[in-house]
């Protein structure tokens, strides 16, 4: 979570080629110690976290009970079986999965916009020069962040419990809250019970995904679920905020004073220039939102252990349970290559959105100046406006 | 020595007996209270250097008896005559007998004294029957108080199961037995009761269990274990209460025991000295220590006077060991118990007949893979 992941692929880049080289004599020596300089953090690496996932990735086709060595004479090699169990078993371990899958996706689905939306708002918000005390309002967005999240579940569980503050003030403007953490109904199937769709139409249970109905994969988040993500979204947004405000800081206060100059209101500054030039930024945040939320798990450990009825269970927990409660240990780490694999295509995908488009869209294109324009733009003293292609990159 | 302590009071219990152990036989021993035991000792087992001694609970006990990790000890102990049959069974993985049982609690009812006698109710009302329950939760319940209220899971609620003849597993340990007519009688009974809103679930009155929900006094009666009593005395000491048997069902008494035992690692490197002190834990003297100390009941028929001497109020307990079922145990069955549980949550507007049958495919599917 560091500002340089946004500098480091083009400056690679820039410099990637003449690296390459083989280069002889004194040069060598620079090669060897540079070698020598980064090998103690590849030491590190390759031990906590080279070593470790190698290990797992051999669990997850083993039948490892959990004593001694993984590498042991005594454990043998599986196959796929144990992916099998999640993927295709149709028992337990596929229902826990899709249960746990279903769960995170309404989780991603909802956080990962809204923590981009609002630490971008606060971002801008506290950018402003005229926002007196500023460093106030930075400290107090971004302190969410630096508590620790068990210490901040803690803190959840007593707001959303029954007689909770959060109830107390939904009763002040007539509302009966719900008893937050332990109610296990899916928001979208409270939205359709209002609307009279009390019980499961034919076109939803016809089909299913991974051991559970279709009615169950449109349930939403359960109301104990939707807590942990308003959580969420209040822990993390001061991180990305932060993330926004550097970026914000490094972009060029003239492109927005010409903006003003050309009568441009507040949202088309916003919408047309300072989010396309934020573009890296954004897709840092995304990229970590989206890795974040998928692995979301001491929240769940400290806070609901997945219940109430499963409802927030999440493929990491559920990695953790099977590993070590059930003593599953082939396919508690199973699971977490499977979301691993998510996390991965997730990333290409959203990369694959947000990619810098080479060409100008046809419609964004300036039209070639006419030769009587640039004749009488001539006469006039001024030079034609600049060339799509002086477009400075961003 | 790893311990998963319920507090400072059992810490210091434990720590007292092992210190004037170490005192007799010279051997120092160092206690650890785990903060999440079953990943700690996970770990251990992993790495090959376990603590020596520890707790098991009976849920963990097959998983770690099957894949090595216990030293199956508990059959030369010299006092292995004494502990409760059931207790040796419930410890017993493919005929060896692995571990000394620690302690056991049992649940019984527990009745709130006060709102008992408000509703005009005596000694003679405490229930016999379901029928009867049914009767004083309906009598005891009021604008701010129901009747009777349980966590809503299969710890709780299979006590009605046990009482209706039914149990999720065959004797044998090879069947699942979850979906029978007795277990279908039982949670339907339990369901309507829910529907009449004199029984609730302890969620369902915004508390986290039910001996929260009784020392709130949003409930007259719970059903617990004898570990609300240090509940009561710590968080509730105005709360005035009786321990009472659960009633009997259409198949007579039934409750559920929970215990733990005194696990030693295969790979512990001093079986010798570890089986030595275990012995020493489990002696009766010892076990009423610790009774005294935070409350359980002892593992030692032999005990079971003395810790009646001590705690005669609550004899419903004790009284539970002789037709208590044990809870379900099967390796990787915990899975299958979550589930249940998370359906269990709906059981008010539930089918008991398909949760039942889903819990029945899910457990017969881990005692395939468990016998495979």
């Amino acid at each position: 979570m560091n500002a340089r992941s946004e500098t480091g692929p083009t400056a690679s880049r820039a410099v990637g080629p003449s690296r390459r080289r083989r280069s002889r004599g004194i040069r060598g020596r620079e090669n060897l110690a540079g070698w020598i300089y980064v090998l103690p953090a590849l030491l590190v690496l390759g031990l906590f976290l080279l070593i470790p996932v190698i290990m797992a990735a051999w669990v997850s086709v083993s039948n490892w009970g959990g004593r001694g060595s993984p590498f042991s004479s005594d454990v043998s090699f599986v196959g796929t079986d144990n992916y099998r169990a999640i993927l295709l078993g149709g028992g337990l371990a596929t229902q826990d999965f899709g249960t746990a899958l279903r769960n995170n996706s309404y989780y991603v689905l909802f956080v990962v916009p809204m923590q981009t939306v609002l630490s971008l708002y606060l971002a801008i918000m506290v950018n402003r020069r005229i926002l007196r005390g500023r460093g106030f309002f930075r400290t107090a967005f971004y302190f969410p962040s630096v508590t620790s999240s068990v210490a901040i579940t803690v803190l959840w569980l007593f707001l959303f419990s029954a007689t909770g503050v959060v109830n107390a003030a939904l009763a002040m403007v007539g509302i009966d809250g719900p008893n937050w953490f332990n109610d296990p109904r899916g928001l979208i199937h409270v939205f359709l019970s209002w609307a009279g769709v009390d019980s499961a139409p034919a076109w939803a249970t016809s089909w299913g995904f991974l051991g559970i109905s279709g009615w169950e994969w449109l349930a939403g988040p359960s109301i104990a679920m939707f807590a942990l993500m308003l959580m969420a979204v209040f822990t993390t947004s001061g991180t990305f905020m932060l993330l926004f405000i550097a970026a914000l800081q490094a972009l060029s206060a003239e492109v927005d004073e010409a903006a003003t100059m050309d009568g441009t209101t507040v949202w088309q500054r916003i919408r047309f220039i300072t989010v396309p030039m934020l573009r890296p930024t954004i897709f840092t945040v995304v990229t970590l939102g989206l890795i974040g939320t998928w692995q979301v798990f001491d929240q769940i450990y400290t806070g609901t252990q997945g219940g109430p009825a499963k409802t927030t269970l999440t493929p990491a927990y559920l990695s953790y349970q099977a590993a070590f409660l059930d003593q599953q240990w082939g396919r508690g780490s199973a699971i977490a290559f499977i979301l691993f694999a998510i996390i991965v295509i997730f990333t290409i995908i959203q990369r694959l959105v947000l990619r810098e488009r080479d060409t100008v869209p046809k419609r964004k294109r300036f039209v070639p100046p006419s030769q009587e324009a640039v004749e009488k733009a001539r006469k006039m003293g001024v030079t034609p406006g600049p060339s799509p292609r002086d477009r400075s990159p961003d | 020595m790893v311990i998963g302590s319920s507090g400072d009071a059992e810490t210091d219990a434990v720590n007292a007996a092992v210190n004037a152990w170490t005192e007799e036989s010279g051997i120092p021993v160092s206690v650890t209270p785990a903060a999440d035991l079953v990943q700690q000792l996970s770990q251990g087992f992993a790495s090959g250097s376990p603590a020596d001694i520890f707790y098991v609970g009976l849920d963990q006990f097959q998983g770690w008896a099957a894949n090595g990790s216990l030293l199956p000890y508990a059959g030369d102990l010299s006092n292995v005559g004494d502990f409760y049959p059931s207790l040796v069974n419930a410890f017993t993985f493919e005929d060896e007998f692995f571990c000394a049982p620690k302690d056991f609690s049992t649940l019984a009812l527990i009745i709130n004294t006060d709102a008992w006698a408000a509703a005009n109710l005596t000694d003679a009302d405490i229930p016999t029957t379901w029928d009867e329950l049914a009767d004083v939760a309906a009598t005891l319940t009021t604008d701010s108080q129901r009747g009777l209220v349980f966590s809503g899971e299969y710890a709780r609620i299979g006590v009605f199961m046990a009482q209706a003849g039914g149990s999720l597993i065959s004797d044998d340990g090879t069947t699942a037995t979850a979906s029978s007519p007795e277990n279908v009688q039982a949670l339907t009974w339990v369901k309507d009761q829910l529907n009449t809103g004199n029984v609730a679930y302890a969620s369902g009155v915004g508390t986290g269990w039910g001996g929260e929900a009784f020392g709130r006094q949003l409930a007259a009666m719970t059903i617990e274990g004898n570990w609300i009593t240090g509940a009561m005395n710590a968080d509730f000491p105005d709360v005035d209460y009786v321990v009472a048997e659960l009633p009997a069902g259409p198949a007579g008494q039934g409750t559920l025991q929970f215990t733990n035992c005194w696990g030693i690692a295969t790979d512990s490197r001093n079986h010798a000295d570890s089986v030595a002190l275990v012995e020493f834990l489990t002696s009766t003297d010892q076990q009423l220590a610790f009774a005294e100390a935070f409350g359980v009941m002892p593992s030692v028929e032999t005990a079971a006077d003395g810790w009646l001497d001590l705690f005669p109020e609550q004899g419903a307990f004790l009284a539970g060991a002789d037709y208590a079922q044990d809870v379900l145990s099967a390796a990787g069955s915990s899975a299958v118990v979550t589930d249940f549980n998370a359906q269990l949550e709906g059981l008010a507007a539930g089918d008991p007949q398909a949760i039942l049958d889903s819990v029945q495919r899910n457990l017969q599917a881990v005692l395939d893979e468990n016998a495979s």
